[in-house]
């Protein structure tokens, strides 16, 4: 069932889908948490922006990624930027969502022991209410991550330059070729289960203090 | 503005409305894969759920069924069983197994997790009266438990529905019928008109579920809590969702 001959012949090809794969959900999930964070810290000053920035988010979020990858591919022709952009307006849900969370979870005693010890807004901001959003923030980052993992593979949808892993899914089910399916299916889905467990990890080691990881999973 | 009035040539075209490639067709055939992989989804989830979430038995299991879930992506697990399942059946192995079994995939984890959790977070003094009203365990599920955890059970429902009819498009690129064929075959035949179509055919779908299961919900709250209001923990917020 498995051509192993193939999987020998590919093995560069491979390797380079793989890092394909991971360069374009690290850019993806970089750029969505700076511009979470920068959105959630103007959110946090200006709370009647959070209703229609989450509405926005929310909309996009609901159009299926294919939509979206080939409504790009018409608006901006193909770059990187065809499967970036898409990729980044998906984090953007999860994140935006969590950073407010957790510049909410911040104890109203906190913020006014901060200014009763004369922080400014922004040194508050950065110094206490950043660090205390941290576990909701790392939370979204790993939701994040794993999601676009998973999308990734769709852009493959946008041609061979793009997909990372899920190119060889596509093209496989094109050449009817059961190998190179799971050449791209097996990684992948190993990858985003790796991304899982290794924000688990970076959350644990970001917040020492919560010993008994926080409730792993949250009902939506 | 050329794709713009290719698009409403294309939406407009009474050909498109006909037919078996007709959008009236590939509709029928978009909600009847998402409902077949709701219905079985809710079959296995829910019970599962509620079990766990009355019990307080298996719930690190449950947890990690759904931490799973929710880590696979859709299309790597459509493929991932497409060979097994075209080995059987040839043709609808190819397009309609795979996608049905990776989108009650999807849809299990947010089903599962919101039942379990809504019925754990039911205050547990009043199950504890009802326990010494002299309600059996079932009752207490039927009557007590489940009308309490009602609004989180249905939120559940809800979000792994709009992921399911979202992501069927998906199952387009393993032919698969559905209204994702459109934006899949326009790409492929740069069909500009058809392309932007079928996006906002999907796109107003899956926008369309979202509201209308959101009002179902607000209203299944108002008449089992008294108040519509959607409760705003801060896990609610922090919800993590699926890949679209």
């Amino acid at each position: 069932m498995i051509d192993w001959g193939w999987l020998a012949d590919h093995v560069p090809a491979l390797l380079y889908r793989t890092g394909q794969h991971l360069y374009l959900a690290a850019i993806a999930v970089a750029v969505g948490l700076a511009i979470s964070l920068a959105l959630g810290v103007l959110a946090a000053r200006h709370r009647r922006l959070v209703p229609p920035f989450t509405f926005v988010a929310d909309l996009v979020y609901t159009i299926p990624s294919i939509a979206l990858f080939a409504a790009l591919v018409v608006v901006v022709g193909l770059s990187v930027l065809t499967a970036e952009v898409p990729l980044v307006l998906y984090t953007l849900v999860i994140l935006f969502r969590n950073v407010v969370a957790g510049f909410d979870a911040v104890p109203p005693d906190v913020r006014d022991a901060a200014d009763a010890m004369s922080y400014s807004g922004t040194a508050r901001l950065v110094r206490v209410e950043l660090p205390l959003a941290v576990p909701l923030i790392a939370a979204g980052v790993r939701v994040a991550a794993v999601s676009t993992i998973g999308l990734v593979t769709i852009s493959a949808l946008l041609g061979d330059a793009f997909g990372g892993l899920g190119f060889f899914i596509f093209e496989g089910a094109r050449r009817g070729f059961a190998t190179e399916i799971y050449a791209g299916a097996i990684p992948t889905i190993l990858l985003a289960l790796a991304a899982d467990r290794l924000f688990v990890r970076v959350q644990a080691w970001l917040t020492p203090w919560e010993r008994r990881a926080q409730a792993e999973v949250v009902p939506g | 503005m050329t794709v713009i009035d290719a698009t409403a040539a294309w939406l407009t075209d009474p050909a498109n409305w006909t037919g078996p490639n007709g959008i009236p067709v590939r509709l029928a055939e978009h909600l009847g894969v998402s409902l077949v992989s709701l219905l079985i989804a809710l079959a296995i989830a829910l019970p599962a759920g509620l079990y766990v979430g009355h019990t307080r038995r298996g719930s690190g299991i449950a947890v990690g069924i759904a931490n799973v879930g929710r880590a696979v992506p859709s299309i790597a697990l459509i493929g991932l069983v497409l060979p097994i399942t075209q080995a059987f059946d040839p043709a609808r192995g190819f397009s309609l197994y795979p996608s049905v079994l990776a989108m009650v995939a999807l849809a299990v984890p947010p089903i599962l997790v919101n039942a379990f959790a809504g019925i754990r977070g039911v205050d547990a003094e009043v199950v504890g009266a009802a326990r010494g009203m002299g309600l059996t365990e079932l009752q207490i599920l039927r009557r007590i438990e489940v009308p309490l955890a009602l609004p989180v059970v249905l939120g559940g429902i809800r979000s792994a529905a709009v992921q399911v009819i979202a992501t069927t498009t998906l199952g387009a690129i393993f032919a698969l019928g559905g209204l994702g064929r459109y934006v899949v075959d326009g790409l492929a035949q740069n069909d500009d008109g058809m392309l932007f179509g079928g996006v906002v055919l999907v796109a107003t779908l899956a926008m369309t579920a979202e509201g209308l299961l959101a009002g179902l919900q607000r209203l299944a709250a108002r008449a089992t809590t008294g108040s519509g209001r959607r409760p705003r923990s801060r896990a609610s917020l922090a919800r993590p969702i699926a890949a679209p």
